[in-house]
């Protein structure tokens, strides 16, 4: 399958020269002969599928189409979808079906885009590798024995093979961004706020915001379209109005002033990552941009501040899996409070276990100004920071991971170690404000390299605007791994 | 600091999750690892920094005091482990 971008499958849906339920009909088949070996999706259900595609023809024959109508998309399993199973990745909710439709599907059930399935994900999205998914792990098209990233591992997979020609994701310390770098495609985050998270099963309230993944920044900026926007259902829902994230798309860059953070080309960059974000920088010069160095000196203790606030947060929001209302619940037990321990001793993984421990300790009695009260006022910090860096530059540029893809395994033992994996994501969704992550290059192994952008708060469509004029002179994101047993 | 198996039970207790010696054994290492990460952030000088809860100020909307909701018990509890006469059915609390 060649690689058509969403408003070229958009166009050829508008003109009839395909139908959404061949198109979707065309993916399934890729699903079908490429998930057995990547497992980046934990439910396909065609049938849904080719319905859902019907009725999208149904639009377009009434001349009732949208941008995007009758073009397929996969889910991160972390989204409530009305009668499809909805796991977030955990034996918890191995079997719960949703009763109601996450507003990020509501709105792309109302743009007319049918679902492709459900994406695989690290266990309740706690995790930089899709390792710690109850489903298996998600394996890199770009090279099976390395991870996809995580914890939006399924979606960045499932887009770099070409199984889907968008995905969501969502992203609480870099879950669409490191995935995305992983496997070679284009992520953004949203300022927290602009993505109702209404459906999207809780793991760091004030972290997590939804967003799009796909192969181009042009594809990004038209999936925003769709999910963005205010809903009274979210209590932080930003009520705003309606942008058009395609309107600077076409914008020069001559005069735009890229922020270099000195504490992102340290130590701890692998060379390769570095050699291939400063060839970007280059292009970006070269397309009218200039660079300034910036300091943010806080962040290099985002990692610290985050595994307080998210596993806090984790602790109470994960408190609600009791085997009482849906998912797992113990096959034996004795009385009440021997139910709820078995069955959250059985139904959760290991890391989701060791951060609600990490959680329900640094909010536990006598604790809690050492731990939670002291991240919160270094967040501040940290935010204080990037206010202060955007005063003299318009947006901010260094690598999304500090390496590319590590093989399976190699980091599963070492929390620690895989924690360092999101050392420049974090910092972003502290602050709440927008990161994207766009290909830069491969490293000798063949792996791709992600460049990532940040932005100052709604700044999203200067963001892509950069991204979509670097697109315009480079094609690291139009290339694909080979694939095997696929048309 | 350092987390003892003991501690490490203390805390899974307060969680709910079951946490055998063995468990707590294995857990306590990983444990003291993470906290040896968030013991960097203790030196920092944070005495008049306002604490930030939020990345943006956002207040908490009111809504009209009006019932808006369906009632959808009867899809919701399709998907509880163990229901009866529209209940949800636990072990006896009270004897």
């Amino acid at each position: 399958m060649s690689e058509p971008s969403l408003s070229t499958l958009a166009a050829q849906l508008a003109s009839k020269q395909i139908s959404s339920r061949e198109l979707a009909q065309a993916y399934l088949d890729r699903i079908a002969a490429l998930n057995p070996a990547i497992n980046a999706f934990i439910t396909v259900d065609a049938e849904k599928t080719l319905f859902e595609a019907a009725a999208a023809d149904a639009l377009i024959a009434a001349g009732q189409a949208g941008p995007l109508t009758g073009v397929p998309i996969a889910h991160k399993d972390i989204f409530c979808t009305d009668g499809w199973l909805t796991t977030c990745g955990s034996k918890m909710l191995h079997n719960f079906v949703a009763p109601y439709d996450a507003h990020v599907i509501q709105r792309f059930k109302a743009a007319g885009m049918p679902s492709l399935g459900k994406t695989n994900m690290d266990e309740f999205a706690m995790g930089s590798s899709n390792e710690t998914s109850y489903f298996g792990a998600v394996k890199n098209p770009w090279n099976p024995a390395y991870v996809p990233g995580g914890s939006s591992g399924g979606a960045a997979a499932c887009v770099a093979a070409r199984m889907a020609p968008a995905a969501t994701g969502t992203d609480t310390g870099g879950s669409i961004r490191q995935p995305a770098a992983l496997c070679g495609i284009t992520g953004l985050k949203p300022t927290y706020g602009l993505v109702s998270r209404f459906g999207m099963i809780a793991f760091a309230s004030s972290l997590d915001q939804a967003g799009p993944m796909a192969p181009s920044a042009e594809d990004c900026a038209l999936l925003l379209n769709v999910m963005t926007g205010f809903d009274p259902n979210d209590s932080t829902s930003l009520d705003r109005e309606k942008e058009d994230y395609t309107r600077d798309l076409d914008k020069p860059l001559a005069g735009l002033r890229v922020g270099l953070p000195r504490e992102f080309f340290a130590e701890g960059l692998n060379s390769e990552v570095a050699a291939a974000v400063e060839i970007a920088v280059a292009e970006l010069k070269k397309l009218g941009a200039t660079t300034v160095d910036i300091s943010l000196a806080n962040s290099r203790l985002a990692i610290p501040v985050y595994y307080v606030l998210a596993p806090a947060e984790a602790s109470s929001n994960l408190s609600r899996f009791d085997g009482v209302r849906y998912g797992y619940r113990a096959p034996e037990y004795g009385n009440l409070d021997d139910m709820y321990s078995k069955t959250r001793a059985q139904g959760f993984g290991a890391e989701v276990k060791r951060r609600i421990l990490i959680g329900a300790y640094v909010l536990s009695h006598g604790y809690y100004d050492a731990y939670y009260l002291q991240a919160q006022k270094i967040r501040r910090l940290i935010a204080d920071d990037f206010s202060e860096a955007f005063k003299v530059c318009d947006v901010i540029l260094g690598p999304t991971a500090p390496g590319t893809a590590f093989k399976l395994g190699e980091k599963s033992d070492d929390p620690v170690e895989m924690y360092l994996n999101d050392l420049y994501t974090i910092p972003a969704n502290l602050a709440g404000l927008p990161g994207m992550s766009l290909p830069c290059g491969f490293d000798a192994r063949g792996l791709p390299i992600g460049l990532q952008l940040v932005g100052n708060y709604f700044s999203e469509a200067k963001m892509l605007n950069v991204a979509h004029q670097y697109q315009h002179v480079t094609d690291w994101h139009a290339r694909q791994p080979a694939t095997e047993g696929a048309s | 600091m350092s987390l003892t198996p003991d501690d490490v039970k203390r805390i899974a207790r307060l969680a709910r999750i079951e946490t055998s010696d063995a468990e707590a054994q294995a857990t306590q290492g990983q444990l003291n690892s993470i906290f040896d990460l968030i013991a960097t952030m203790q030196a920092v000088d944070t005495r008049d920094v306002s604490p930030m809860a939020h990345a943006q100020e956002v207040y908490q909307r009111l809504r009209d005091d009006r019932v808006t909701e369906t009632d959808r018990h009867a899809a919701f509890q399709a998907v509880a482990p163990a229901v009866a006469n529209g209940l949800y059915l636990v072990p006896k609390v009270i004897e």
